[in-house]
């Protein structure tokens, strides 16, 4: 029973692990120039060295691919991937399926973050190697522990009290950074603060992938090791302290974790907003509450998603971009709204 | 089994417990008495480690319990709490898979042994034919078996029941309370649970401990502990004791206003 259970997860997780290989296959493909996906595939082979196919695409679609397009969409993946994780961490730690790193502040956090960081005067070298990352980080750990805290009612995170506090504490972030900025008299600056605060996958070759790609790779692996813990949180802070769980110490472990994993994704693709609360509900409805199965899938069914969303967002009004953040606002929240309507069981409160 | 000794405790600056001294054997069943906030659930929050005593020690089976971790604990201790609720759909067998959490490693999934304890601990509690149904959509009594099989689970050698029987039927009250009797007697489970219905507790405990104000007020055989007596005195409660008329366990009436002679 317990074995068939096990293959039953890794199933699942493989055939998602497809779904988002093919969802970066197509995304990678489509654009002003289509490259078709076999060539994708034989460029991408073709630069292991251990393959040698012929070249039946033109020079300029190399280019595109390596250092436009599949940056890009791996970016978008990364993103995903990561603020999906977040999502259910946070929701697993605080047992409401509400909480959103959007939603809590968190990502405000980061952007805060970010935006101290760029607005330093240090060469850009040392800002491309890592500061705004773990400037973000900081941000965004200092964000939730206050949301946190405030949102907290004699030992419990109701819903209500939590999107307040979030929706305060992100309002006061935001505007504070916006009155920094104005301040600071860059007009650059601005439009970046503006783009950021919108939410789009903005990665010029594979600098920034470089340095963010382990930390939520490496994030999402660390995530898993909890799921077990985040199990027993379920049925209550003390319940879990019942069940032998160091409750102080684990919590600190998984809301950090949780602003890494936003930090990362933050960095690269400003606010990206819904994708840790529809992603994790559409797992949850799909495969159950059980998190050894749905902190990886919510982490690979997120990339695919950010993936597709991304695509959607640079080729629909193409050449115009419509920035990430409007488009899974777009099509999250009426998804979600959906998901309310279909099922209340996990609303009972 | 747990001793303790000297115990104190107070929420911030409200004292609760005063200087407890409980010493609990193996194989014992003993419920606790007393008014709401009278130190019960306190108590059974100090015997699991949850709470740290201000003052005295705690021995669980001779080792002092603040030296242990709390997953070291968790391996011997379990606990039924009052409340329990879920946010997320898991199924029944899901959340009696939780009792195991104190012996799962981080990255493993559970083992086939974990699996036959979870079936076994169903079993016993006779709610294996439930477990694929959603926790949240099960009957208060219902629940309250599939969290007694989680804490059987845990393989525990003392069992803590915090108000087990709150809020059921009386047909659920009898069946839990049973339940647990049985394993007591059957398994040798060290029990002790807070009680409210003194004749429930008469019926079906051993010893009886009855709190007032943090303090032990009585310890106990049934019939020692429940008297006319120290139950005026702790609960400000009229009544009168009896006898069950089967098991001649101490029954009590309430005497109501006017009728008293």
């Amino acid at each position: 029973m317990a074995k068939l259970k096990q293959n039953h997860r890794l199933l699942v997780l493989i055939a998602l692990g497809v779904i988002l290989l093919l969802c970066l296959l197509l995304a990678a493909g489509l654009g002003a120039v289509s490259i078709s996906p076999l060539s994708i595939i034989k460029m991408t082979l073709n630069k292991t060295a251990l393959f040698n196919f012929t070249a039946t695409w033109q020079p300029s679609a190399e280019t595109i691919l390596f250092q436009i397009r599949l940056p890009r969409v791996i970016a978008a993946a990364l993103v995903g991937s990561a603020l999906a994780s977040a999502g259910v961490l946070f929701q697993g730690l605080l047992r409401n399926p509400m909480a959103d790193p959007y939603i809590i502040g968190t990502s405000a956090g980061a952007a805060f973050g970010a935006t101290v960081a760029m607005m330093l005067p240090i060469s850009l070298a040392l800002l491309s190697f890592g500061l705004v990352p773990i400037a973000a980080f900081v941000g965004a750990l200092a964000a939730v522990l206050v949301v946190y805290n405030l949102a907290r009612v004699g030992g419990k995170t109701p819903v209500v009290s939590m999107l307040l506090a979030g929706f305060a504490v992100s309002a006061m972030l935001t505007a504070v950074m916006f009155f920094m900025v104005t301040l600071s008299g860059k007009p650059g600056l601005l439009q970046n603060v503006y783009s950021f605060l919108m939410g789009s996958v903005s990665v010029s070759g594979w600098s920034k992938i470089i340095i963010v790609a382990p930390l939520i790779i490496g994030g999402i692996i660390a995530a898993r090791f909890l799921a077990f813990r985040l199990n027993a949180f379920a049925i209550g802070e003390e319940g879990a302290a019942y069940l032998g769980i160091d409750v102080e110490r684990d919590k600190l472990i998984v809301l950090a974790l949780g602003s890494l994993l936003t930090a990362a994704a933050v960095s690269i693709s400003g606010l990206v907003g819904f994708v840790g609360l529809v992603v994790p509900h559409a797992v949850r409805l799909l495969f159950g509450p059980d998190h050894r199965l749905l902190l990886p899938a919510a982490a690979l069914f997120g990339g695919a998603f950010v993936v597709l969303a991304d695509l959607l967002a640079r080729t629909m009004l193409s050449p115009t971009e419509i920035p990430l953040g409007i488009l899974t606002a777009i099509i999250g929240a009426p998804f979600f709204i959906y998901l309310l309507r279909r099922t209340r069981r996990e609303y009972a409160f | 089994m747990i001793n303790l000794s000297q115990v104190s405790f107070s929420y911030n600056e409200t004292p609760v417990l005063h200087h407890i001294n409980l010493v609990v054997e193996d194989g014992e069943m003993v419920a606790l008495l007393g008014p709401n906030g009278s130190g019960k659930t306190t108590l059974i929050k100090l015997a699991c480690g949850v709470l740290r005593p201000n003052e005295g020690d705690i021995y669980l089976s001779g080792s002092r319990l603040n030296r242990l971790k709390r997953r070291e604990v968790a391996q011997q201790v379990a606990v039924v709490p009052q409340q329990f609720f879920i946010p997320f759909a898991f199924t029944l067998r899901e959340v009696v898979l939780l009792g195991r959490t104190p012996f799962l490693k981080a990255f493993s999934d559970e083992r086939s042994s974990d699996g036959q304890v979870v079936e076994n601990a169903m079993d016993i509690v006779g709610i294996n034919d439930l477990k694929e149904r959603y926790f949240n959509e099960l009957s208060g009594g219902e629940r309250q078996k599939a969290v007694l099989a989680m804490a059987l689970a845990q393989e525990p050698k003392l069992l803590l029941l915090d108000e087990p029987t709150a809020h059921l039927d009386i047909n659920h009250q009898v069946e839990i309370i049973e339940l647990v009797q049985t394993l007591n007697r059957e398994q040798r489970l060290t029990v002790i649970a807070s009680m409210h219905d003194l004749n429930m507790a008469a019926l079906y405990f051993d010893r009886l401990v009855l709190l007032k104000d943090g303090h032990i007020f009585a310890d106990g055989l049934p019939d020692e502990v429940l008297t006319e007596e120290t139950i005026k005195e702790v609960f400000s409660a009229a009544v009168q004791v009896t006898q069950h008329p089967l098991t001649h366990a101490p029954h009590i009436i309430v005497t109501p206003k006017g009728k008293s002679d």
